[in-house]
């Protein structure tokens, strides 16, 4: 029986592109949540330091690490569509 | 504790039941086929879908559990919050767009996708309906917590409505209905979060959390003599000492009322700090500060001792602004109540003792998880452990997964993804102030961390606790219905169709899809009125291990590497299945619920996902490198 997907999908010329961006920006989230992981782990003290506008590390570190993923998204989200649009087009042609 | 009944919750809460139910009577007689039933048709607007993402994934865990672990024990309760959000990042950039091509109704049709295996088949649908059943007990476990205050009635109670309102939203529409419940209920979460955070802000911090609801208690200090080593208190009578992991606990009568304090010391004279206690004497009913739960004599909690705002103390703030409330805190103390069990001859007592706890630390990880003080190398990585379980299980829950189907394209599910992550961001912001706002107010239940939230709203009015409850409600109904046509689906698509080769067609896939509901339901039901008293975020943390465990490793090396064969992804997946769920029931959280002493444990691993997510990749680059003939064999029938 078939299981492929649930509605008709066309083609997507630009898969190969989105999934190198996709995997780097992932090791780059990556790599800034586990510095966070890392530091509560080595040297927790650092955490509590005030670092920026009276907040400590650990809340400055928090809120940048939801902010992060939110911009990372768009970015994300703003480079596939322009790939979609330039090589979906070009198949077209 | 005891909770009055609020007609107005009761009344908001049935009007949205009756909403919900009369969405899914409407959407019922446009669901016949399976894929309306199990994917929507894949008909969703990436909008509406970005929300439901958000309404599915801000479970009881999110809203109940880290707002009331945040409240208990500070910053180390956000950790849950970062690392659920982080999790969205390996959903979006690695999994959304091949989950959306690959599959179809299922997890399991993405995995097994150019394979056909029976293997596959087989060991995804056990591992979906295993992940499932594990992030079902904390939704079911919170339905039971939120019944009491909200409508008066026992835990089970609770249990059994959300069971039943569940399984027949489900039943008549599958993932149309549940998307739209979904799709409503996170919409109102993260409004009216917002709103008990201006509350919050507005209302600023006080050393007296006095409230609208109710005075805040006094707790009282009294000054004993010691002579001899007889320690006597004038005007009570001194019946019991206790010396309990480093604390003296004294039991003093007045009036045929026996209650338990703390003896400490301050500038250098003994004192008898007031406690919260439970007896459960051996014959008889539980005591709540030496008397019958009736009495109301046990308090809710949560105060600062003090209150530094530029460097000066004061009585109270006034409104502060987000930044300032946090600053504030920061550099303020916090009085807390921690828990101490122990046995005082026949009876059972449990009491909450005062702990000064500096702003500082209650602002930074450290007071749950070990990982400063006192800190050991197991500790550490069971810290490590969690936060990858947190980063790692989010794009390996079944019931997040199977909403990638119901888009119409790939590029609408990486759009719904990145709505899901701006929505379920901003909440999770908004539960560190939640969170510590219970914490200061006076509103803790020390019996029920996950009440936190919804009592916080109460103290700043009837209204906002009527709306905030029945929308806690809404939560877990929205999440354990994604939960019930997940594994309905492993069961009537995976199982009963494609694995025992039933063919049973559109509507006998409908059909068992249904049935299956009602059964998972019925267990869902069952296991939530078991697992009572724990904390929801924690059991969610399981859940997340497992799925991590189980899945993720079998979904990323199925898109990434081509070596990956259909026995390595079938072996993975019970490797990870059974180390993390191995690690789970040996772990001393799990020792202490079965009546045992926690040291006792084989291990001291609370969360498994280093172990068994390590362990099920190993086996699936194992096993794929072993059995590459199959893929060559593959290659040749194509």
């Amino acid at each position: 029986m078939d299981h492929g997907p649930a509605v008709e999908l066309g083609e997507d010329l630009a898969i190969k592109k989105k999934t190198k961006l996709g995997v780097i920006l992932f090791f780059i989230y990556f790599i800034v949540y586990a510095g966070f992981v890392t530091i509560g782990v080595v040297d927790y003290k650092l955490m509590g330091k005030i670092v920026l506008g009276g907040q400590n590390l650990a809340v400055v570190y928090g809120f940048g690490l939801i902010l992060f993923a939110i911009l990372l998204g768009l970015f994300y989200n703003w480079k596939c569509t322009n790939y979609e649009n330039l090589m979906n087009k070009e198949e077209e042609s | 504790m005891i909770y009055g009944v609020s007609i107005l919750a009761i009344i908001i809460f049935v009007i949205f039941v009756v909403f919900v139910l009369g969405l899914s009577f409407y959407f019922a007689r446009k669901t016949k086929s399976a894929s309306s039933y199990f994917a929507a048709g894949g008909t969703i607007h990436w909008g509406v879908n970005g929300i439901a993402f958000a309404g599915d994934y801000l479970s009881a865990a999110s809203f109940l559990g880290i707002c009331g672990m945040i409240a208990f024990v500070g910053y180390d309760g956000f950790l849950y919050s970062i690392g659920y959000l982080a999790g969205w990042i390996v959903a979006l950039f690695l999994v959304a767009e091949p989950m959306k091509r690959l599959g179809k109704y299922t997890f399991t049709d993405a995995l097994d996708h150019s394979f056909n295996s029976k293997a596959i088949q087989l060991t995804a649908a056990i591992s979906t309906l295993i992940v499932s059943i594990f992030y079902l007990i904390p939704q079911m476990v919170g339905a039971g917590a939120l019944v009491t205050p909200l409508l008066g009635l026992p835990h089970w109670v609770g249990v059994v409505i959300v069971g039943t309102i569940v399984v027949f939203i489900v039943a008549t529409a599958g993932m149309t209905s549940t998307t739209y419940v979904q799709f409503i209920k996170g919409g109102l979460l993260i409004i009216f979060s917002t709103v008990l955070a201006i509350y919050i802000f507005n209302n600023g911090l006080s050393l007296v959390p006095d409230n609208e609801d109710q005075k805040y208690h006094e707790f009282v200090t009294l000054n004993p003599t010691i002579e001899d080593n007889v320690l006597s208190v004038e005007g009570y009578d001194v019946v019991a000492q206790k010396e309990v992991k480093g604390h003296q606990f004294v039991k003093v009568e007045k009036n045929n009322v026996a209650r338990w304090y703390d003896l400490v010391q301050e500038n250098g004279l003994p004192v008898l700090k007031e406690m919260l206690s439970t007896t459960v004497p051996k014959d008889g009913d539980k005591l709540y500060n030496g008397e019958p739960q009736e009495n109301a004599k046990f308090y809710q909690v949560g105060h600062m001792s003090k209150i530094i705002v530029d460097g000066k103390e004061v009585e109270s703030t006034g409104p502060l602004g987000p930044f300032k409330f946090l600053s504030t805190i920061a550099q303020s103390e916090i009085v807390r109540f921690l828990k101490v069990k122990f046995n005082d001859g026949d009876d059972k007592v449990v009491v909450w003792h005062q702990s000064i706890t500096s702003g500082k630390e209650m602002m930074m990880p450290g007071l749950k998880f070990k990982i400063g003080e006192g800190a050991t190398p197991m500790t550490k990585l069971n810290f490590v452990s969690l936060m990858l379980a947190l980063f790692l299980g989010t794009a390996s829950l079944p019931h997040i997964l199977i909403r990638y189907y119901t888009v119409k394209s790939q590029k609408d599910a990486r759009k719904s993804t990145i709505i899901a992550i701006a929505a379920i961001g901003g909440f999770y912001v908004l539960t560190l102030f939640m969170g510590l706002g219970a914490a200061v107010t006076g509103v803790l239940d020390v019996e029920s961390s996950n009440m936190s939230a919804p009592l916080l709203a109460k103290a700043f009015g009837i209204g906002l606790f009527s709306i905030i409850s029945a929308i806690a409600f809404a939560t877990i109904l929205g999440t354990v219905s994604g939960l019930i046509v997940a594994s309905s689906g492993a069961i009537a698509h995976d199982l009963i169709d494609r694995y025992m080769g039933k063919n049973l067609g559109d509507a006998g896939k409908v059909r068992a899809g249904k049935i299956a509901a009602f059964a998972v339901g019925i267990v869902a039901i069952i296991l939530g009125i078991s697992f009572k008293g724990m904390n929801v975020s924690f059991l969610v943390g399981w859940a997340f291990a497992v799925a991590a465990s189980a899945n993720l490793p079998a979904i990323l090396m199925k898109l990434f590497w081509k070596k990956t064969t259909a026995k390595g992804i079938a072996w993975s997946i019970i490797a990870g299945i059974v180390s993390a769920l191995g690690i789970i029931l040996t772990s001393p959280t799990m020792w202490d619920r079965y009546g045992l002493d926690k040291l006792d444990a084989p291990h001291m691993l609370d969360n498994p996902a280093i172990i068994s997510f390590t362990l099920a990749l190993v086996t699936l680059v194992v096993v794929s490198l072993a059995t590459q003939k199959d893929n060559e064999k593959l290659a040749q029938a194509k």
